[in-house]
């Protein structure tokens, strides 16, 4: 049994320690927030948070979280009121939405370590998340919006 | 048959029911046969139903897919109910016929016209509900309901400077066994009295979709379910000829393997065993079938041959005065050839369907644009009724056309039947890719006559390619329409260059072996390319500037005002830094043009890179589709189409080989990321009564503007979609065409 701590409540997963993380956090925690987009690292749709620092969910063994805090989208702020996801809100960024839980993830882990990340920073740190409905400039500017609040 | 009615998926049946019955925009606005996403008390009709503390529920009857439309059809309701606002609350509505799409006769959502369809209905259905509140406040009163008039969700009567809330009459009032008439002629709101509607209104959906709480097709939960993959046949109309079937059964969590007709199905206790198991499983697929052989670059080749054949004869899609007499007569002809690889949709919600089948009916969760066609489809699969088959409306992790087939659904079903248990089927984004269905892959002739002073007098245009509509419809729908393949000829037409006197657009038909689908842009994102950059050449070799041009080709003043905003935007004409150039194109979307046409004006600012990359700095558009709706949402819409298709004519690109997709997952089939997209800015332009299409708008003027923005840079010509920088260098090497 693996045992971890997942939006600061404790969890444990009996699952093969193979097992990606994701499907642990999807199937078996029930928080779908996360998201299945490509299994190969490539778009960034499954970004969690392990230790602070942002994964990509599918292609981490669930074994390797052992005693390790795990943050999802859903832990990210209790009220869905971090300055992100007000940004998100202001800027109108999601169309399908669908990637962008792992997009706020992946930007709350910038706005982490970089109070003022500028445009390029913003970029390079962001580039790995991909967005079919092409809402990267909406992206970048609810980032810097964000930035203002933190 | 019109061109709106190309687009129904039932336009099969309904050709052998006896033909078309014309374009019809008849309705009725009825009651739920059931309300199991509504209240009963303080519903006034399938649409709106108002509680005691004033809150007013709408129904939103189209699947959102990012493209707002739950929260743009709910506007006009709430519009002609002169509602507040702030207290409205939206449902996506039940999947029944009260909420069919009028031109479709169903709830399905493709060629951007949802908000054209809903819109006479739901305004109707807006003023039937205030109606009613009207009626009964005049009764409660005793004073003549015309002496009534309404303020944001309030009655007021102005003689003697009474006032009732929505709420409050909603908590006596019942609605009549048959609803008031409305006549739209002379019962609804003048766009002067607006409130609602051209005033950007936040969408609905995005705090869900911020929060991680939106729930997709993919998030579906059901007690007991298993969990299932699904490999499709590799190649169109084949299926499994023998597999390792039994052997799978044997690994660990694996519940069963199913074999259909057209795949093989792995169910398991957990996606993980099922993904495990997966990658173990061998087919050997059936072969003999069209498509064992289908060869990108070959095909290519005999697609260029035929287009070049004037033996071949293609069918009509539309045309204009008489183009060979006119080509015959003119001083000199200029031809050219565009090409564009087969792309993907790459939504990025892998495709999926949950499905739970009992003896007494069925119940499907799903994210799909097709949710009547998913009943009958189902239906028909499981030898059952589509009313037993509930369809649960999730939101969709992009549509883009791929979620207008409904074979994952089918699929979940037929497997969830014979594992006897719910299955949640997900594909694998190998599979998804592999299995996809493309936008055809074409080659274009066009061919200008010009006549001694220049003027563009007569113009052929032949497209060669796969036709869509029996795969994406059902076969003998190509039939059905007359050889009128809207999905593939959209946009070879020129409504708005009236100048044009004689033109004639025809598509040559490839023997059908790919699975094709329509892809946002259909085809006016290839055939707009075409069009838009021989126009450019046509300015070049008359030493005309291209904005000059198209607006001596064009007598329409919406035509005239989108150029003419576009070339304001970007500052068109004047002097650039060395290093990068404009380009411009101007589209409609509509095969409906110019009754319905939307239209769209577009300027790229390009460079390239010595290693052949083109990178796009900025992008204007100036974009008119009637009255806008939620102007906000409407620029966020070609935003994300202008994404789209400068990710399409730059990087993506489908291949195959032995009719098998050779690309796998995102580190091969690259789309834009944020590094490479340009500032976009976009000009919303309004015009006329009634609103027309959005989603699609932004993609036609894409490749189009950048081909011509390579020209104006380097005075070499781009023919073959995408621009990758292998055939950016190769342009830079060739020889300018002359005539």
């Amino acid at each position: 049994m693996i045992k971890f701590a997942v939006n600061g409540r404790e969890a444990f997963s009996e699952q093969p320690g193979d097992t990606p993380l994701l499907w642990v956090i999807r199937d078996e925690l029930g928080l779908t927030g996360t998201k299945f987009g490509c299994g190969v690292a490539q778009c960034g749709a499954c970004t969690v948070h392990v230790n602070g620092q942002p994964v990509r969910a599918c292609i981490t063994p669930v074994s390797s979280i052992q005693g390790k805090q795990v943050t999802t989208i859903e832990g990210l702020s209790p009220a869905a009121d971090h300055p992100l996801q007000k940004a998100w809100v202001a800027e109108q960024v999601p169309q399908c939405g669908y990637c962008q839980s792992g997009q706020i993830m992946q930007a709350a882990a910038l706005l982490a370590k970089n109070k003022k990340p500028t445009r390029e920073q913003i970029v390079t740190h962001m580039n790995g998340n991909l967005c079919r409905c092409g809402t990267y400039n909406r992206i970048v500017a609810a980032i810097q919006r964000a930035a203002k609040e933190v | 048959m019109s061109d709106l009615e190309l687009f129904n998926f039932q336009v099969t049946r309904r050709a052998f029911l006896g033909g078309s019955a014309g374009l019809a925009f008849g309705f009725a606005i009825g009651f739920p046969k059931t309300a199991q996403a509504q209240s009963a008390s303080g519903r006034l009709n399938a649409y709106v139903s108002i509680a005691p503390d004033g809150t007013i529920t709408i129904q939103s009857p189209v699947a959102e897919m990012g493209q707002g439309i739950m929260t743009g059809l709910p506007m006009i309701v709430a519009e002609e109910l002169d509602a507040d606002w702030s207290k409205v609350k939206v449902e996506q509505s039940p999947v029944e016929p009260a909420y069919h799409h009028p031109i479709f006769k169903a709830q399905y959502v493709v060629a951007s016209i949802s908000t054209l369809g809903y819109w006479t209905p739901l305004r109707i259905a807006g003023a039937q509900a205030r109606r009613v509140l009207v009626n009964a406040a005049a009764e409660k009163w005793g004073v003549p309901a015309a002496e009534l008039t309404t303020e944001p969700s309030t009655v007021v009567h102005g003689a003697s400077g009474r006032k009732m809330s929505y709420g409050e009459i909603a908590s006596f009032a019942a609605a009549p066994a048959s609803p008031p008439a409305i006549d739209p002629a002379k019962d609804l709101k003048s766009a002067d009295k607006y409130r609602i509607l051209g005033k950007g209104t936040d969408r609905v959906d995005v705090p869900a979709k911020s929060s991680g709480a939106a729930k997709y097709g993919i998030d579906a939960r059901v007690p007991g379910m298993a969990y299932a993959t699904f490999v499709r046949a590799p190649v169109r109309g084949s299926g499994p000829a023998s597999s390792n079937a039994e052997e799978l059964k044997k690994m660990p969590g694996i519940v069963d393997v199913v074999t259909l007709e057209h795949g093989v199905a792995v169910v398991g206790e957990t996606f993980d065993a099922v993904r495990k198991a997966r990658r173990s499983l061998k087919v050997s697929w059936r072969a003999g079938l069209p498509g064992d052989d289908i060869n990108t670059d070959k095909d290519l080749q005999t697609y260029l041959g035929d287009g070049r054949d004037p033996k071949r004869v293609g069918v009509e899609w539309k045309s204009k005065g008489d183009a060979t007499k006119a080509l015959a007569g003119a001083a000199r002809t200029i031809s050219r050839e565009y090409l564009s690889d087969h792309v993907y949709h790459a939504q990025m919600e892998p495709m999926n369907s949950t499905a739970h089948v009992r003896r007494d009916g069925v119940d499907i969760w799903v994210g799909t644009q097709a949710p009547t066609r998913t009943q009958l489809d189902v239906a028909k699969a499981l030898g059952t009724t589509p009313d037993k088959v509930r369809v649960h409306q999730m939101f969709l992790g992009g549509g883009f056309g791929r979620r207008a087939t409904v074979e994952a659904s089918v699929d979940a079903a037929l497997v969830a039947k014979a594992v006897n248990r719910p299955v949640k089927l997900i594909l694998s984004r190998e599979d998804d890719l592999a299995a996809g269905t493309f936008r055809p892959m074409t080659s274009q002739r066009i061919e200008a006559g010009l006549d001694a002073s220049g003027n563009i007098v007569g113009w052929r245009h032949r497209v060669v390619g796969e036709p869509v509509g029996d795969f994406v419809y059902q076969p003998g729908y190509i039939k059905a329409a007359k050889d009128r393949d809207v999905i593939f000829m959209m946009g070879a037409e020129l409504p708005y260059y009236n100048k044009v006197a004689n033109w004639h657009a025809e598509h040559l038909m490839a023997p059908e072996r790919t699975r094709v689908a329509a892809w946002r842009g259909i085809g006016a994102g290839y055939t707009k390319f075409a069009i838009e950059a021989m126009i450019d050449e046509v300015a070049a070799l008359n030493n005309v500037d291209p904005l000059e041009l198209r607006l001596s080709l064009t007598e329409d003043s919406r035509s005239k005002r989108v150029l003419q905003k576009v070339a304001e935007m970007s500052g068109w004409g004047q002097k650039r830094p060395g290093n990068t150039a404009l380009g411009l194109a101007f589209a409609e979307y509509g095969a409906f043009a110019p009754k319905f046409g939307s239209l769209i004006a577009s300027v790229a600012e390009i460079s390239v890179a010595k290693n052949g990359v083109i990178r796009v700095h900025n992008y204007w558009a100036a974009a008119d589709a009637g009255l806008a709706v939620n102007p906000a949402a409407f620029a966020a819409q070609v935003e994300s189409a202008v994404v789209w298709g400068l990710s399409c004519c730059l990087k993506e690109r489908v291949t195959m080989a032995k009719g098998q997709v050779q690309q796998s997952n995102f580190h091969e089939y690259q789309i834009m990321r944020m590094a490479e997209v340009p500032q976009i800015k976009v000009e919303v332009l309004t015009s006329g009564a009634s609103p027309t299409m959005v989603g699609e708008l932004g993609v036609p003027g894409t490749g189009p503007s950048v081909a011509n923005a390579f020209y104006a840079l380097t005075g070499k010509r781009l023919y073959h979609m995408p621009f990758t920088p292998q055939r950016v260098q190769a342009a830079l090497k060739s020889t300018t065409l002359k005539v």
